[in-house]
C-alpha cells in the first residue's frame, strides 16, 4: 500500500530515529510520503494493521510526557506491536542503574524498538551505540524531538501542499527548545524560511549559524509568516529569569486575537501542547479558525506510525 | 648507593643552563656528577646516540584520585604512567576525597608516594576549606609540611572578597596560588563550550566568558596587592580571551604564569558532536581560533608551563549521558608526544623550547630546586627518542583509567628511559 508511491529508487535504511538534522531531504521526504499511507488506518472501523505483529516496543520516557507516550503507544498497537511502558522520574545527578543498564535489561528481554524521552541531549544516541534494537527519539533535552518535527511538517504540506518557499515563524523560548531544533532542520530541508522569533534571552546566542533568521518583534513578524508556530514557556527548563514576569512575556510574544488581525487570513496557527492557555496563546486563538492543534495530534499518529515501521524494515534487512 | 651512570653521546638538552650539544652525563649517586666528554668508565653506561637526553619532565597539574576515588586511580599506578611517560616530578591537585586541606593530608601523598617508588610526587592543598570558597584553608602548615601551592581545582574560588584575602595571607609564604578560573555564574551546569555545536547539540554551554571573568577579576586583584613574594598561577587557560587578559598583565611585569594542556591545543568543541564523553573537559574544548590564539601564546613565550590535567575516570562513569558523565581527560601516558604534534610539528616550538616549558620553568612556578641538568643538581633525567613514531593504545596504559580521546592516534616521540633521583625507573 503505502510503499507503492514512493519515488522508485530511495530505500530507507536506517534503524534508529535520533533526529532530523542528519536526515536527507529524500529521506524525510520518504517517511512523510509513508504516513500518509497510514492516515486511513486511523479512520477505518477496525484501526489494525499487521506489519508489526510479533515485535515488543517500549517506552522508556525519563521526563513527563502524555502526547508523545501515547500518540507512540498507540501508533505501535495499531501496527500490532505489543507495547511496554517503562517510566522513571530520574534526576541528572541521581545515582542508580545508569541508562545505559535499563536498556540493555529491556533488550535482554527481547524487546525490538526503544522510544526513549530523556532529559539529555545525546541520550538516545548514546542508546543506538551500545545496542542492537532500534532507536527512537521522542525528545532528548534540548536537542531535537524528531516526530514533532516531522508530524509539523506533515500537516503544513498537507494543507498548503509544500512548505518551499514558505515562511514560518517559530515564536517563544528557542534557546531550551528541542522542537524548535527539529522544526528548523525539517523545515528549512524542505525549502521553507525559518524565523525564530523571541525575547534575546531565549535565542540562542550562535542563531547567526543556524540555517533561520532572527527576530524580537512578534508584531513586526505575524504580517509576513504563512505559518506560526507557538511554543510552549517550559518553566522546568528555564534558568535563572529570562523575562521579568509572565505579563510582559505574554505583551510581547502572546499570540493573542488583536495580534491576529494582523496576520494573512489564511495562516497557520500551530502548537506542539501543552499550550499554557492565555499564556504564548489567548484561547480564542488556540480554539480559532486558523488553528490545526489538534490536527497536528492527529498527523503525530500516522507519522510515528511510519516511522515504527520503517526503523522495524531497516532492522530486518540489516538482520537478515 | 646507585650504581653510576654514564649516558652517552646523547643531544643533551638543559635550557636552565642554555646547553645544547651531543655529548655524556655522568649521574653519582642521586646527583649529576658531570656533563661533556666524559672518558671515566661507568658501572652502567646507556648509549643515547640519536637520543635526547633532558631533565625530568615535570607535570604540575595532574589529578590522581587517592584518597577516595582508588578505583579510578591511585598514586601507585598514577606515577607508574607518569614515569613511564618521562615524567620525575608532578603535582597533585587537592580536589580528593576528602580533599588535601591540612598537613596530615599532604604528609600521606608524600607517603604513598615514597611506598611506590616512582616519580617525586608533590601536591598542592587546597585554597579554602573543603574547597568551599568561604574559609580559607591552613596554608602554613601545609606549606611546612611541603606543600607546593594552593588551589581549588575543579573549581574556582567565587567570592572576589575571599580571593583577595587568600592572595594577601598567602603572602607571607613563598608559594603559588592556582586557580581554575571559571566564574560559576556564567558557567550554569555547562558541558561543553558554548557555541553553534552545543546549540544543535542540546547542551548547556560554558561561555568564554565563565574563565575570563575570573582571570581578569584575579589580574585586578594582584594588581591592587602589590604583591611581594605571592605568585599567581592561571591553571588551564583555554580561550583566546584569557591570553589578551595574560599577554596585558605580563607586559605590566605582574607575578602570573599560566599554563596550557595538550586538549586544549589540540582538540576543538567540534569533538563533542557525536557525544563522545572522553571529549567531555573541564574547561571545556573550544573553537578553532581559541586553539590559535593559544599556541601564539606559546610560541611569543607567554606560557609558563604544559601540564596533561590528567583527570582519570571510570569507564561505567563516563558511559553515562554526556550531560551527567564527568569531567576530564587522562592523558599523562601520551603527553610528551601530544606536545611534540601540537607545538614541535607546527614549527612553534623547537626541541629546546619545550623541554623548557616541561622542565625549567614549571619548576619555578612551584619553587622546586628541579628541571634542570646542572652538576651536583638531583639527577632526575629523561631519555627520549625524538623519532620513535607510535600509535596511542589506551589498553596499554598503567593507568587505571582509558578515558583518553587519543586513542589510536599516530604520535611521534617517545620516551626510552626515567631516571629519578640516580635511579632508573623506567625503561622502554
Amino acid at each position: 500500500m503505502a510503499l507503492k508511491r514512493k519515488s522508485k529508487q530511495f530505500k530507507w535504511h536506517r534503524k534508529h530515529l535520533l533526529g532530523l538534522r542528519e536526515l536527507s531531504v529524500e529521506e524525510i521526504t520518504y517517511i512523510l510520503d509513508t504516513a500518509r499511507g497510514f492516515e486511513q488506518i486511523s479512520t477505518r472501523s477496525v484501526k489494525k494493521a499487521p506489519p508489526l505483529r510479533g515485535k515488543v516496543v517500549v517506552n522508556l520516557f525519563f521526563e513527563d510526557s502524555t502526547r508523545t507516550r501515547n500518540s507512540f503507544a498507540l501508533a505501535a498497537s495499531r501496527l500490532s506491536a505489543d507495547v511496554i511502558e517503562f517510566t522513571k522520574k530520574v534526576s541528572a545527578v541521581s545515582k542508580g542503574e545508569t541508562l545505559l543498564d535499563t536498556a540493555r535489561n529491556m533488550e535482554a528481554m527481547g524487546i525490538d524498538i526503544i522510544v526513549i524521552r530523556h532529559g539529555a541531549g545525546g541520550a538516545p544516541k548514546l542508546l543506538s551505540r551500545n545496542i542492537n534494537a532500534c532507536v527512537i527519539n521522542a525528545g532528548d533535552g534540548f536537542c531535537e524531538h524528531p516526530t514533532q518535527g516531522l508530524l509539523d511538517v506533515y500537516t503544513i504540506r498537507k494543507i498548503k501542499g509544500t512548505l518551499n518557499g514558505l515562511k514560518i515563524a517559530i515564536v517563544g523560548d528557542i534557546a531550551h527548545s528541542r522542537v524548535a531544533r527539529s522544526d528548523m532542520w525539517a523545515m528549512t530541508k524542505l525549502g521553507a524560511e525559518v524565523i525564530f522569533v523571541g525575547p534575546p534571552t531565549l535565542i540562542p546566542s550562535t542563531a547567526s549559524e543556524l540555517p533561520v533568521s532572527v527576530s524580537y518583534s512578534l508584531d513586526e513578524v505575524i504580517e509576513k509568516v504563512d505559518v506560526i508556530n507557538m511554543l510552549r514557556i517550559q518553566f522546568e527548563r528555564l534558568g535563572g529569569n529570562p523575562f521579568p514576569s509572565v505579563r510582559e512575556y505574554s505583551h510581547y510574544f502572546g499570540l493573542t486575537a488583536e495580534r491576529m488581525k494582523k496576520a494573512k487570513h489564511d495562516i497557520l496557527v500551530m502548537h506542539p501542547g501543552p499550550i499554557n492557555r492565555g499564556l504564548e496563546m489567548e484561547s480564542e486563538v488556540a480554539d480559532g479558525r486558523n488553528s490545526v492543534i489538534l490536527e497536528q495530534v492527529t498527523n503525530g499518529l500516522a507519522v510515528r506510525m511510519a516511522v515504527l515501521f520503517l526503523v522495524n524494515q531497516a532492522a530486518a534487512i540489516a538482520n537478515r | 648507593m646507585n650504581p653510576e651512570i654514564l649516558i652517552k653521546n646523547g643531544r643533551v638538552i638543559d635550557p636552565a643552563n642554555g646547553i645544547d650539544k651531543k655529548c655524556d652525563v655522568l649521574i653519582i649517586g642521586d646527583k649529576i656528577a658531570d656533563i661533556g666528554k666524559i672518558k671515566k668508565p661507568a658501572q652502567k653506561v646507556i648509549d643515547a646516540t640519536g637520543k635526547l637526553v633532558t631533565p625530568g619532565l615535570i607535570d604540575i597539574h595532574v589529578h590522581f584520585r587517592e584518597p577516595g576515588d582508588e578505583e579510578e586511580e591511585t598514586i601507585a599506578s598514577g606515577s607508574a604512567a607518569a614515569v613511564a611517560a618521562g615524567f620525575t616530578s608532578v603535582v597533585c591537585m587537592p580536589n580528593t576525597n576528602p580533599p588535601i586541606e591540612n598537613e596530615t593530608d599532604v604528609e600521606y601523598i608524600h607517603r604513598k608516594a615514597r611506598q611506590a617508588r616512582k616519580t617525586h610526587v608533590y601536591t598542592m592543598g587546597t585554597m579554602t576549606k573543603n574547597r568551599e570558597g568561604t574559609e580559607l584553608a591552613e596554608m602554613g602548615f601545609m606549606a611546612e609540611a611541603g606543600a607546593v601551592g594552593f588551589t581549588d581545582d575543579g573549581r574556582g574560588v567565587q567570592d572576589p572578597a575571599v580571593m583577595q584575602r587568600a592572595l594577601k595571607y598567602a603572602d607571607m609564604f613563598n608559594v603559588v596560588i592556582a586557580q581554575h578560573c571559571q566564574d560559576n555564574a556564567f558557567a550554569g551546569n555547562g558541558v561543553m563550550n558554548s557555541g553553534y555545536y552545543s546549540t544543535i547539540l542540546g547542551l548547556p554551554g560554558i561561555d568564554p566568558l565563565a574563565e575570563e571573568a575570573m582571570l581578569w577579576r584575579d589580574i585586578q586583584l594582584i594588581r591592587k596587592i602589590r604583591p611581594g613574594r605571592i605568585r599567581y598561577h592561571a591553571q588551564h587557560i583555554s580561550t583566546a580571551g584569557s591570553v589578551e587578559l595574560i599577554r596585558a598583565a605580563q607586559k605590566d611585569s605582574l607575578p602570573i604564569t599560566c599554563e596550557v594542556t595538550p586538549h586544549h591545543l589540540l582538540l576543538t568543541e567540534e569533538c563533542c558532536a557525536e557525544y563522545d564523553t572522553n571529549y567531555k573537559v573541564n574547561p571545556p574544548l573550544r573553537s578553532a581560533k581559541d586553539i590559535e590564539a593559544l599556541k601564539e601564546a606559546v610560541r611569543e613565550g607567554l606560557v609558563d608551563a604544559l601540564v596533561t590535567d590528567h583527570a582519570p575516570h571510570l569507564q561505567s562513569e563516563k558511559e553515562l549521558e554526556f550531560l551527567t558523565a564527568p569531567f576530564g581527560i587522562a592523558s599523562l601516558e601520551c603527553a610528551l608526544a601530544l606536545f611534540v604534534k601540537a607545538l614541535i610539528e607546527p614549527g612553534i616550538l623547537d626541541w629546546p623550547a619545550l623541554i623548557k616549558l616541561m622542565t625549567e620553568k614549571p619548576a619555578k612556578i612551584i619553587g622546586v630546586d628541579k628541571g634542570t641538568l646542572g652538576v651536583g643538581k638531583q639527577a632526575d633525567v629523561t631519555i627520549i627518542d625524538p623519532k620513535n613514531e607510535y600509535e596511542i593504545d589506551v589498553r596499554k596504559f598503567r593507568s587505571k583509567s582509558g578515558n583518553c580521546p587519543y586513542h589510536g592516534w599516530k604520535v611521534t616521540g617517545k620516551v626510552e628511559r626515567t631516571i629519578v633521583g640516580g635511579e632508573i625507573r623506567f625503561e622502554a
